[in-house]
């Protein structure tokens, strides 16, 4: 696996430039500026923008601060979607730094699921992760790990730690000499559409062998892979 | 079903023989010796392996055969001998592969039958030993997976399927996809004439032919016995140019991937002419019971497709046809080489089976690079810009904290519990500093100690039967003899901690991957494995590097001696004699994940025995009892006689081992034994002898039992030959050493000396053993740069070998070389011109007076004492393992020192530089030349000798 080391480290350390705008009709105690920020590839929005968060709050009057949302050109983006695969998925061809706006009020209750805190983000990080070892190993590794291994898969993404995060993750990426593979391949296809429809992870899991993910996958998606290939495969 | 009689006849018993006259597989049926029933030394005398590579080396097969057959009696009920086939394979036949273990070019009788699983009706072996077999059960094509040089047998048998498109595309253009670096014969010849008539007889053979090509096939006549079908073996593989296209018509609905083929390459000695895979299609022996067994109803093949009489059953259309014959002997797999060409994972429909990629290494290669590529690419569109931006997550210092104990550094030493604490700052470069933090109390008051880990110098794992710790030395600790330990609560967790940690220090100091071939092997007492890349000051005139700042780091795997040389040829020997040989991965055993290579790490075992002794005292009343004087040592002791080991009570040395055999008494311990083991003297301790005297008051008897270890690492076995000994030769960094084979030495168990032949960079386990004949059993060998072989003969006296050169290399002669007064000699190495020698008493004695005419020397000088192991490179350099070396906390045993001072006009240099140990056994210096070699000519001087001991 040190072979794969520069990729997995190019892909851990993928950023996105990011502008986060207030929505225009916001309503704002004073000026808002713009904020930017490098947001990581594979963590979560809602994981990595406390300081946009704070940011904007303070332009805000307090009772006007509830739960916060992001949207691009009009699509909520859903927190529980990795930075990278929301931006591949939506804004690939625009031009960069990527243009997210922010919003205080009128939560898209039908597109989006809350976010309460970021346990939400972490149970569900990890039932992803649940879910791939499912089908890699019968569920046999993630269930043989301690507690604190997996607070230390946890902690290593949301502290953007790639060897903590790595030191846990490789166990999950190894199969026994004898076994020639892992007994499947997890990946997740993602689609533009249905975007009105909210789905929970796993509904569209596919049991489909190695071969589909090299051949039919367009070469366009080859970074959407590379960004989720983290968690599943 | 009688249509297969007369076909068994031919199936009943198939004998296949590798090319490397080491592997012998034969097919048979239940019940029946296949070797004494049937085949004859008439029958066997040729067989179609040997008839279809013309020009290699086969011997005689009469006296192959002939032993061969000898012990077979072993297996099958004496009922089934001499009844016709037919009436055992209506009882319902089975198969069995049978494996011959132990043949060898010494040994062409092999040792022993091994029952193989599966049930083949045939089985063919290839170039490189690798095998194919036709499945009793479902009439598939086999491939036998994981035979390689040290595992003959294998390991499963893995179906192959093949493209039926790619056959009805052979349009007698070579262009096929397929032809990539396979070896094909010439261009079809007569196709057409060569089509053997139709012969339909009460053998009712399928004869399937392309249409646009005329498959060779093998007559009835000649399958009906057994002589005839292996001698027509060859004619119709001659005339079959073909490749696996027409071998292999089966149902797949995809071609085998062109660039699967990639992978059969063929050694490149191997004649171009070498004919391919000639898979003939046969009626099948027996008709498979299961319904869905039949031909494929496919336009290409069911056309001309000629049905036998017995096979009625509907046939599926998609299901697989049934095969009746294999033969690979012209297509030579890598037998390290992962083959997925054209194999399918069991458990799959066929469906899936058709979609079923096959990745060559080059193709992974390919997509990561190309994966790479595009991440770069990525990065550098949407980061360069925005460099300037904040990042959205801060970089923290991650800490991995975790309880421990710790052998403290005050008196009375003990294990306490400590804290610890590896702290880590990454910068966004990925570059990255470790500190070791260990929190521990005393006197009721919070301390701690740190350490650097980019000062680490080696982490070594320390197993016990109570403890998994492990030590961790700095160039400081190294010094003191007293390095940092500690201990885990499981095995689990030190390994985590040293995996951790490992990969922490060889990071910090930019080592990873292969190791350069330049560098330092080295054995710890517990097997372990550690290498170091050697700076090119280590053997610098001036200011060299002391040897204390080495980095070992460790590598998978157990071994006992370990020998490199500057071509990237590594062997090991096992603490059972087993020769190793090194793969070229890193990693293994505790060192899994990012800190191993996918490949070339295999499965190792160790073998070694733990003794105890049985005391007693003689009784003038009762005779020797269990019963001692108060002041005796313990019944049941270790040697000593100082610790108590009962049978009941003895563990293995550590939890990796575990035990493999009952206790059994040790004959073979030094000053012999009676019959029943025992070994008198007058009293403990004393010198013990195999017979009893009047003076005789007490005994001892040698209690042994074996225990194993399992572990992974890059080693692979060389079998069958245990050695006890390996020299490989030493090459100085400008020699040009390619063209030639390596020259590889070596002393058996059984104290035979060995020459290994064909061993080179790309095949560095060699091809064979040259047996070197000698008077009496020797101990130790060693080549030097100049190919001067000098041998240790367990008398202790020493051997020169003349006239060993590159196209003699076994030379002609042994020279006797007396021993220095009153020693015994153990072990010998030899470098550019330097030859070292050590006695029994741990004397360093260097041959002095050897010049290019008189290369065995005139005397041995004294060079040191207090030395266990000597290796002397190709720059001449000397290292030893010192048996005591003591530091200004405690006393290692087993340290790695280094000869300061060696230099052309001063070859014995002057004192000693101490490196790591405690625990060393064992080190390898002849793979670094990395230095400018000296001239060979030079006077000799005398010098004084330091001893090593301070």
């Amino acid at each position: 696996m040190t072979d794969d080391k520069d990729v997995l480290r190019d892909v851990w350390f993928g950023r996105i430039p990011t502008c986060f705008t207030l929505y225009q009709d916001e309503i704002t105690e004073r000026e808002a500026e713009p904020y930017y920020l490098l947001l990581p590839r594979v963590s979560y929005l809602t994981l990595v923008t406390d300081k946009v968060k704070k940011h904007f709050q303070k332009a805000l009057r307090q009772e006007d601060v509830s739960e916060i949302w992001f949207e691009y050109e009009g699509t909520p983006l859903k927190w529980h979607y990795p930075i990278g695969l929301l931006f591949d998925l939506l804004a690939s061809s625009s031009a960069l730094p990527w243009n997210i706006t922010v919003h205080f009020k009128s939560f898209p209750e039908k597109d989006l699921l809350h976010c309460p805190s970021k346990d939400a983000v972490e149970a569900h990080f990890m039932s992803c992760m649940k879910e791939a070892d499912a089908l890699k190993h019968k569920s046999q590794v993630i269930n043989e790990m301690q507690k604190k291994d997996h607070k230390q898969l946890w902690m290593g993404l949301q502290n953007d730690r790639f060897d903590q995060f790595w030191a846990i993750n490789r166990k999950l990426m190894e199969y026994p000499p004898e076994e020639n593979g892992f007994r499947y391949i997890p990946f997740r296809i993602y689609q533009k559409l249905g975007l009105s429809t909210l789905y929970y992870p796993g509904t569209m899991q596919t049991k489909v062998g190695l071969e589909l993910r090299e051949r039919d996958l367009p070469a366009s998606e080859s970074g959407l892979c590379s960004t989720f290939q983290h968690y599943e495969s | 079903m009688t249509p297969r009689n007369s076909l068994t006849l031919s199936m009943t018993c198939l004998w296949e023989v590798g090319r490397s006259q080491r592997s012998l597989w034969a097919a048979c049926q239940c019940g029946l010796c296949p070797c004494r029933e049937r085949c004859g030394t008439e029958r066997m005398s040729a067989t179609p392996t040997q008839k279809a590579l013309p020009g290699l080396l086969w011997i005689p097969q009469g006296r192959w055969f002939r032993s061969a057959v000898g012990p077979t009696t072993l297996y099958g009920p004496p009922s089934g001998r001499g009844k016709p086939w037919s009436e055992k394979e209506s009882a319902g036949t089975t198969q069995k592969v049978w494996f011959r273990r132990g043949v060898n070019s010494h040994n062409p009788c092999g040792t022993s039958w091994i029952e193989m699983v599966g049930e083949m009706t045939m089985v063919n072996v290839g170039l490189n030993d690798q095998v194919w077999g036709i499945s009793c059960e479902d009439r598939a094509v086999y491939f036998r997976q994981g035979v390689t040089p040290s595992e003959l047998s294998g390991k499963t048998w893995k179906p192959i399927i093949v493209g039926r498109e790619s056959d009805r595309s052979h349009s007698g253009s070579s262009s096929s996809l397929l032809s990539a670096g396979c070896f094909f014969g010439d261009e079809v010849r007569g196709s057409g004439t060569e089509s053997a008539p139709s012969d339909t007889d009460a053998s009712s053979e399928v004869e399937r032919q392309d249409p646009e090509q005329v498959l060779p096939r093998e007559s009835v006549d000649n399958s009906r016995s057994l002589k005839g079908s292996l001698s027509k073996g060859p004619e119709t593989r001659g005339s079959t140019e073909d490749t696996l296209e027409n071998a292999c018509p089966a149902d797949s609905k995809k071609a085998p991937e062109a660039s699967g083929v990639d992978e059969c390459h063929g050694p490149a000695s191997t004649p171009a002419e070498l004919p391919w895979t000639n898979i003939d299609l046969k009626e099948p022996k027996r008709v498979s019971s299961q319904p869905s067994a039949g031909f494929p109803e496919t336009t290409g093949l069911s056309s001309l497709g000629l049905f036998p009489l017995g096979m009625e059953e509907p046939y599926v259309a998609d299901d697989h046809p049934l095969w009746a014959w294999v033969s690979g002997g012209g297509c030579a797999v890598e037998a390290c080489s992962v083959l997925k060409w054209f194999t399918v994972q069991s458990g799959l429909s066929p469906s899936v089976q058709s979609l079923s990629l096959s990745i060559t290494p080059a193709q992974t290669a390919a997509w990561r690079k190309q994966i790479f590529q595009q991440l770069t690419e990525r990065t550098k569109r949407e980061l360069e810009s925005f460099r300037h931006y904040e990042q959205a997550v801060e970089q923290s210092v991650w800490v991995k904290t975790g309880s421990l104990q710790w052998w403290c550094d005050w008196k009375p030493h003990k294990w306490v519990d400590v804290r610890v604490a590896l702290e880590q700052f990454t910068g966004h470069d990925g570059a990255r500093d470790s500190i070791l933090f260990i929190y521990y109390m005393i006197h009721e008051e919070k301390k701690y100690l740190h350490v650097f880990l980019n000062e680490v110098t080696v982490l070594v794992p320390v197993l016990n039967e109570a403890k998994h710790s492990f030590a961790l030395y700095t160039p400081e600790r190294t010094r003191q003899r007293w390095p940092v330990r500690l201990a885990a609560a499981t095995e689990q967790d030190m390994n985590d901690w040293l995996a951790l940690l490992s990969l922490s220090c060889c990071e910090s100091r930019k080592v990873h991957g292969r190791p350069s071939p330049q560098a330092i092997w080295s054995v710890t007492c517990k097997g372990d494995i550690f290498v170091s890349e050697p700076s090119p000051d280590l053997e610098a005139r001036e200011h060299l590097l002391p040897c204390d700042q080495m980095f070992w780091r460790q590598m998978g795997g157990h071994l006992r001696i370990i020998e490199a040389n500057s071509r990237g040829v590594v062997w090991g020997i096992g603490y059972d004699h087993t020769a190793w040989v090194y793969t070229g991965g890193y990693g293994g055993g505790c060192f899994q994940g990012l800190a191993s290579s996918t490949s070339n790490i295999y499965t190792q075992s160790d073998v070694k025995s733990v003794y105890i002794y049985e005391n007693q005292r003689w009784n003038p009343v009762t005779g020797y009892t269990s019963r001692g004087l108060p002041t005796d040592r313990y019944m049941w002791s270790d040697a000593t006689g100082l610790q108590e080991c009962t049978k009941a009570g003895t563990k293995p040395p550590s939890l990796q081992w575990t035990w493999v055999s009952d206790w059994y008494v040790d004959f073979s311990v030094p000053g012999g034994t009676d019959q029943e083991g025992w070994q008198y003297a007058s009293d403990f301790p004393a010198s013990y002898h195999g017979y009893k005297t009047m003076k005789d008051f007490v005994r001892r008897r040698c209690w042994a039992r074996k225990c194993k270890l399992v572990t992974s690492g890059p080693w692979l076995e060389v079998a069958p030959i245990a050695l006890s000994d390996v020299s490989i030769i030493p090459e100085s960094a400008d020699a040009d050493g390619r063209g030639h084979h390596i020259a590889l030495w070596a002393v058996s168990d059984k104290g035979d000396v060995l020459c290994r032949l064909g061993v080179s960079e790309l095949n560095p386990a060699g091809s064979s053993w040259l047996h070197v004949g000698t008077d009496q059993p020797f101990a130790s060998v060693s080549i030097g740069t100049c190919y001067q072989v000098w041998a240790v003969a367990r008398d202790g006296s020493a051997f020169y070998r003349g006239s060993v050169s590159p196209s003699q290399p076994a030379g002609d002669c042994w020279y006797h070389i007396p021993s220095p007064p009153k020693q015994k000699l153990t072990q010998v190495s030899v470098g550019q011109t330097s030859v070292y020698a050590l006695d029994e008493n741990g004397n360093l004695w260097y041959r002095a007076g050897i010049t290019p005419s008189y290369p065995q020397g005139s005397s041995w000088e004294h060079v040191s004492n207090n030395v266990r192991k000597v290796s002397v490179g190709p720059l001449d350099q000397v290292w030893v393992i010192a048996n005591k070396v003591q530091g200004s906390h405690g006393l290692s045993r087993g340290t790695v020192c280094h000869r300061m001072g060696v230099q052309p006009r001063e070859p014995k240099g002057q004192g000693w530089d101490y490196g790591i140990g405690g625990g060393w056994d064992h080190i390898s210096v002849r793979a670094n030349a990395t230095m400018v070699p000296r001239n060979v000519s030079r006077e000799q001087e005398a010098h004084g000798q330091g001893p090593v001991y301070c």
